[in-house]
Order: C-alpha cells, then structure tokens, then sequence
C-alpha cells in the first residue's frame, strides 16, 4: 500500500510520519498547495505548527488547496489519520468533531504517556485489542479535546473514541481522558499522541507500529473484497 | 468600517488563562476580582460590515468553542 504524508509550511513531524509508514509500506510526500493525492491508499496530516498556527492551530491549514481533496478522499471512505497538529487541523476543516484547547496546565507538555486502545472497531485500530496499553509521546500545548455535549455523547454512543490516556496519564485536561476520535465514517482519525515518534526501539516504544500496521491490515483486506 | 471582533471562550468551557490571571492579581494586591476570561481582539476594516457574522464563523473564531462579539470602532 501507500501513504501520501502531507507537508505543510511549519509541519516538522512529516518526515518523522514518512520513515513510520515505510515499516508497513511505500509513502511519498505531498505538498500542501498541490491539488492531487496522487493515487495514494491513505493519507497523513502529520505534525507540526502548519501555517504558524496562526489565529489557532489547523485554522489556516484547512484551507491549503490539499486540503479540499483530503475532504473528498474522506467524503469517498478514504483512510485519514491526523496526528497532533493534523489532528487540530482536521478538527477545523469540519472532518474530526470537537475542537483542541491550550492543555489545562498551560504549558508545553513532552513525555511517554500511556495509551488504551478503547475501540478497534476501525482501520487504525483494528490490528489490537480492546485495553491494549500502547507507550507513545505527546508534545503539545494545544492538546485539550473538548468537544459540546452533543458531541460528546455521539462520541460515546458511537464507539467513536478509539483511544483513551490510562488512568492517570491525561497529559493536557481531555475531556473523558479522549486521546483521539474517528469519524462517523470511521476512516478518518485524529491523535494527540505520536505514534510515528514510537516504530523504533532506539527511542524507547514501538507500540506506534500497532497503528501503522492496522492500517496496513485494513487497507490488504479491503483490497481482497 | 473598522471593526473591532472580541473572541472570548465559550462560557462553561474551562479556561486557564482566564483563572491563572485571577490567581496572579490578589497577588499584587487587587481583590473582588471574579470571572476573569482571556480572549483575543482581531481589528479589521471591511467594506460590508455585513459579512462580518459570517466570517466570524468561518475563520476568525471556532464557534465550538468560542464567542464573538463585533464592535463598530467608526470609520478609518
């Protein structure tokens, strides 16, 4: 399969994103002011501070001319994942619900923090099992998922959050200890953590692979139908 | 028109900032002070003042978590 990571002017985790996918497949990089996703299986809003994160994190990036045919892959089924700013960034553009807030303690948290694989009901999740514990690093200061309570109890009703921060690993005041969320599709999916920073042992955690390696299986299987 | 746009967190909506400054001011001796929220100011001239909810809406606020108010700061 191949993934396509897109590159915004101030992403810096797209290359980080690039070598994760090339353990489970091909990848290239897309460019933010293309209007062509050349073909590829999944896509990767990767992280960073696209645009400056001007006004507010992904506000800008939502409408790199990229971004309206990340929209139509999604609208198609298309697998999306969003991780950090990509996962702010999808979240603006309307594909991801709720919205990031400054973390509760004001500032730039950066540690391994664990993860439980709440629901594997969907491409990113599919290769695990319900309570897995994944070890994978967050980095951010805008990593606060809030969502209405509309939203929220779709969220809950649904299946949809796919990953929770274990007790007592909420790096940043989510809501419901909600570390990431898919859509009602469920090929879309935004994450705080990073699991692209967790494929090699040399940085302490592969459980990052766990993702990757789901989105491989889906996409092998989809392609047997 | 130039518009003054106040962006403020929803009401309800945790805010930090807003708590950590009504933390800081009994510090240096002011008291009484209550519901403090730290929002933006975006100041723009427009020529249809009429468009302004909707850009508000679209880009200059997250209404998910935000509120907006547009001030009339006359003509630039």
């Amino acid at each position: 399969m191949r993934f396509g990571v897109i590159r915004f002017p101030g992403s810096c985790d797209d290359v980080d994103a690039l070598l994760a996918c090339r353990r489970v497949g091909e990848a290239e990089l897309l460019w933010h002011a293309d209007r062509d996703l050349r073909g590829v299986d999944a896509v990767v809003v990767p992280g960073g501070f696209s645009y400056g994160d001007y006004l507010r994190a992904g506000a800008i990036a939502r409408f790199a001319p990229v971004m309206a045919q990340v929209a139509e892959f999604a609208r198609a089924g298309g697998i999306v994942l969003g991780i950090c700013n990509g996962f702010q960034v999808l979240c603006e553009a309307g594909l991801l619900p709720g919205a990031l807030l400054p973390n509760t303690s004001l500032r730039f948290v950066f540690r391994q923090v664990a993860l439980e694989v709440a629901s594997t009901d969907s491409p990113f999740t599919c290769g695990c099992e319900i309570g897995r514990r994944l070890s994978i690093p967050v980095k951010h200061t805008t990593g606060r998922f809030y969502a209405p309570a509309d939203q929220l109890r779709a969220l809950h009703a649904e299946d949809r959050i796919l990953l929770r921060y274990a007790p007592g690993h909420n790096p940043n005041g989510s809501l419901d200890d909600i570390a990431g969320v898919c859509n009602e599709g469920r090929n879309v999916f935004g994450l705080m953590p990073h699991p692209e920073h967790a494929v090699d042992p040399l940085t302490g955690s592969v459980d990052g692979l766990a993702i990757f390696e789901s989105i491989r299986a889906h996409v092998a299987g989809r392609a047997l139908v | 028109m130039r518009a003054r746009v106040l962006v403020k967190p929803k009401a309800g909506i945790l805010d930090p900032q807003g708590q950590a400054v009504e933390r800081a001011l009994p510090a240096l001796g002011f008291t009484g002070v209550a519901n403090v929220h730290v929002g933006r100011l975006i100041e723009l001239d427009v020529e249809d003042p009429d468009q302004l909810p909707e850009m508000c809406r679209r880009l200059l606020t997250n209404p998910l978590i935000e509120d907006f108010e547009i001030v009339d700061a006359g003509s630039s």
